[in-house]
């Protein structure tokens, strides 16, 4: 008990004892229905992993509460147990947050999914975590309101999942990600006590713990509800299609339209691997012998909409677009878009499987990155795809590995840190919006320094104290980041690469 | 480089003696908050746009920073902070900005300070740097630190230096003027707000609701011949409407003079009209109210209370009932827990924020 906190239960695969497992399902059933507590192996192992199925892990026990009150007495329970609690969504997370602690419990937030009011006047909706993300907007939109962000797993994922991953979407550059899209979080605290984040109120009093709370992964409070803003749906939207001869001169062009004043409702990017990849199977008429493709989408009134695109065209022109194509109906500008919505399952079939990244980097330095990339193919013997949020510098090369082949995946994983690196190296970020988890702890060693580290812990401190939730997560511990170092290969060179090894 | 050494060096002197220090970019806040404790650290000297890069929509500065100087440096590459600030005086600073976190008339429409944070260094309490967030726009990499630092009024350490995300300035722009009442004015903002149309600030104000729109210009022509058909309204002359939309942001409009204490009152939009004695003048689409008035701190609190809100004191000579709504006890667990965590001595503006910590 007076180890400290970072380092309980920091161990995510120490099993625990058929005992201790008793004694849990026991306390939790006695607050639970029976059907809502599962701990048999064929019952628990849908849980073992999150989107991120390269990390698995069985739970002890997995609970599924109905009410935000049983939430609370699950985590009453798990904190007088010392139990660790992974909450979790709808498992569509792409970095393993979610995936489970083996002496732990998995606290899924399904069955907390209604729409608990929706007001149009206000541009409000109260949700419940489970509520899918897509839902909302399918409820807004009788009043003409939707729900910005959209993440492309946004027919599935949840809206306590976005709000623990701060996730994004196509559109963010206009409209920003979950945490510049949600008033209010209502959570319950790892002592059961329940804790209101920000107000329907633009401004609430004090510290900004709704900025801390988003994007925290599950470590902080345990989300049983959420005010979300609704947007107005812009009348119209089109988007514009232009080929590159040359990739960097397709990101210079993304600069430029910047540099014009305009900001695209979304700006997307994919090289020529993705496009061979999907044309197949979306027939959305890529150029195919373009090296790039950018799509620049413009929203709002037709107006607005007809003055933007006109500047996207030249602009585009201006800065070497090879082909230009305006889509010229709805049905069109779904088909432009098809391909980049279909990137990662059109991945999954020329590949037995893929590794999705998600480093972020300054847009200017797009090129140099895709250059890096290429010279990576090469040394780990994997193809990348890369498809871009271009607007926001947010890559996510697709590494092609075959998993049955435990070589390659170690490749692949290798390739995805080095990546990583590369981004922090040009001044970016190991990840834009998938989040940390489990899969980028050792990345997060390379971002922040050993003290900033421990500012991270401090804040994990002041929530909860026991260090119950999602342990082992986003933050690495110092003595991980030793070991990390230790062993870690930067640029294709061991440290010390001069000391004989193996 | 040396006028943050110094900072770090103050910082480690108060820590190892216990002394509290009181941070202050060019005391143009001052008048914010709860009470002023400790010995002076200016942050002044450590100024400087670290890099601005206008394609990348990201400008990164030195909390000494005059806002005038990076605002100058924005609108040369037609670009701006959309959120607005308030400089609330001569050499306000970027650090100050940050650590006030306040916004002006284009906050409904655009974000916040903290919206357009991208990421902060700060000067922790043993006088290291500490770098959170980034430069660029997506970053989820551990918690979001720097955004906590916005509107903390300096009391987890001193913000040294911040990125910004900015944004182009508008095509075109126009400010109209409509004769409503309040009520009305709060259903109307409300409803307009539910539609694509270019509302970028609104000021109700003694039966008057001024509205600005900016965009395209298509945009903008489009709303205001709307505007002046359905409801009648005015357009204001582009120097009056600048002239306007500052005395707004900077307070210097005649509304906020006289001796009365001023509220600020933070609500839902659609919160009904305030029935409170004073005078009252309606910003961020009814979200935010300015309210001068004479009545006691507990009389204004339930009103606003009742409708789900917060009240500031935010001029007013007596502060003794507390500058900021008292929080609710777990809220208030965990502020005092990131205070002892982040500043176990408590040298950080002690007192500001609350008077407890």
């Amino acid at each position: 008990m007076n180890a400290p906190q970072e380092l309980r239960h920091a161990d995510i695969t120490a099993a625990a004892t058929p005992q201790r497992q008793s004694e849990v399902v026991a306390r939790l059933r006695a607050v639970l229905d029976p059907h809502c507590v599962l701990f048999r192996e064929e019952e628990t192992r849908p849980y073992e992993c999150d989107g991120l199925s390269a990390f698995r892990q069985l739970p002890m026990v997995v609970v599924l509460p109905e009410t935000e009150a049983q939430v609370q007495q699950v985590l009453r329970i798990c904190r007088d147990l010392d139990v660790p609690v992974v909450a979790r969504g709808a498992g569509t997370g792409l970095s393993g947050g979610a995936m489970p602690h083996a002496s732990g419990v998995v606290l899924s937030l399904a069955k907390l999914n209604r729409i608990l009011s929706l007001d149009p006047l206000a541009r409000i909706a109260r949700v419940q975590p489970g509520v899918r993300n897509l839902a909302i907007s399918e409820a807004a939109a009788p009043f003409g309101l939707y729900y910005a962000p959209d993440p492309s797993s946004q027919i599935a994922c949840t809206i306590g999942g976005n709000v623990a991953e701060n996730s994004g979407g196509v559109h963010c550059l206009k409209y920003g990600l979950t945490v510049h899209n949600v008033l209010r979080v209502r959570a319950v605290t790892i002592d059961g006590e329940i804790i209101e984040f920000g107000s329907e109120a633009l401004d609430s009093p004090g510290l900004d713990l709704l900025a801390l709370m988003i994007g925290s992964e599950g470590m902080l409070a345990v989300m049983t509800e959420a005010t979300v803003k609704l947007m107005p749906k812009p009348q119209l939207a089109q988007v514009v299609m232009a080929s590159f001869d040359d990739v960097k001169r397709a990101g210079d062009a993304v600069a430029t339209i910047i540099a014009e004043g305009i900001i695209p409702a979304g700006l997307e990017m994919m090289d020529q691997k993705t496009t061979r990849a999907v044309e197949p199977f979306v027939k959305a008429g890529y150029d195919l012998d373009a090296q790039a493709i950018l799509l620049a989408e413009s929203d709002g009134t037709p107006e607005e909409v007809a003055e933007e695109i006109a500047s996207i065209e030249r602009v585009l022109r201006d800065a070497g677009a090879t082909a230009i194509k305006v889509s010229g109906s709805e049905a069109e500008r779904l088909r432009f878009w098809s391909g980049r919505k279909n990137a990662f399952p059109a991945a999954g079939r020329i590949s037995p499987d893929y590794y999705c990244m998600d480093g972020t980097i300054p847009r200017k330095n797009l090129g140099q990155m895709l250059v890096a990339i290429e010279e990576m193919e090469h040394r780990y013997a994997l193809r990348c795809m890369n498809v871009f949020h271009a607007g926001d510098g947010n890559l996510h090369p697709l590494i092609l590995f075959d998993a049955n082949d435990p070589d390659e995946w170690r490749r692949a994983e290798d390739f995805g840190a080095e990546i990583l690196e590369k981004c922090v190296e040009f001044g970016g970020t190991v990840t834009g919006e998938h989040g940390v988890g489990i899969e980028k702890i050792n990345s997060m060693c390379i971002q922040f320094s050993d003290r900033e580290r421990e500012a991270f812990f401090a804040v994990k401190r002041a929530f909860d104290a026991p260090g119950l939730l999602n342990p082992g997560k986003a933050i690495p511990t110092l003595s991980r980041c030793a070991e990390y170092g230790k062993m870690h290969v930067h640029g294709g060179k061991l440290p010390f690469s001069d000391l004989p090894r193996f | 480089m040396s006028a943050l050494v110094e900072i770090c060096d103050r910082v480690r002197e108060a820590a190892a003696h216990g002394r509290a220090l009181r941070i202050r970019g060019a005391g143009t806040k001052d008048f914010y908050g709860q009470a002023l404790d400790g010995e002076l650290l200016d942050t002044g000297a450590y100024s400087g746009i670290v890099a601005f890069e206008p394609t990348e929509l990201v400008v990164t500065a030195r909390c000494g920073t005059p806002l005038s100087e990076l605002e100058a440096a924005l609108a040369h590459e037609r670009q701006m902070l959309a959120f607005e600030p308030p400089a609330f005086g001569e050499g306000a600073t970027v650090g100050g900005m940050v650590a006030a976190g306040l916004s002006g008339p284009r906050r409904a429409a655009a974000g916040s300070v903290r919206d357009f944070l991208l990421g902060a260094a700060m000067v922790d309490a043993s006088g290291q740097l500490n770098r959170f967030g980034g430069q660029v726009m997506k970053n989820v990499a551990g918690y979001d630190v720097s955004r906590l630092l916005c509107g903390s009024l300096g009391v987890l350490g001193v913000i040294a230096e911040v990125s910004l995300k900015v944004l182009p300035v508008p095509a075109a722009q126009a400010t109209l003027s409509i004769t409503m009442s309040e009520a009305d004015a709060l259903r109307c903002l409300n409803e307009w707000a539910g539609q694509p149309l270019p509302i970028t600030a609104s000021a109700w104000h003694a039966s008057t609701l001024r509205l600005r729109m900016s965009g395209a210009a298509a945009a903008v022509q489009t709303a205001r011949d709307r505007f002046v058909k359905a409801y009648g309204a005015a357009e204001v002359a582009p120097d009056a409407a600048d002239a306007y939309w500052s005395g707004v942001r900077e307070q210097t409009d005649e509304f906020f003079a006289g001796e009365e204490p001023l509220w600020r009152l933070s609500l839902p939009s659609v919160a009904p009209a305030l029935v409170a004695p004073g005078r009252q003048l309606v910003e961020w689409g009814g979200a935010l109210r300015w309210l001068k008035t004479t009545s006691g701190a507990t009389e204004v609190r339930a009103a606003v209370r009742g409708v789900g809100g917060s009240a500031t004191l935010f001029r007013g000579a007596d502060k003794s009932a507390g500058v900021f709504e008292p929080l609710a006890a777990p809220v208030a667990a965990v502020h005092r827990r990131l205070k002892q965590q982040f500043d176990p001595k408590g040298i950080f503006n002690p007192g500001r924020m609350y008077p407890e910590f």
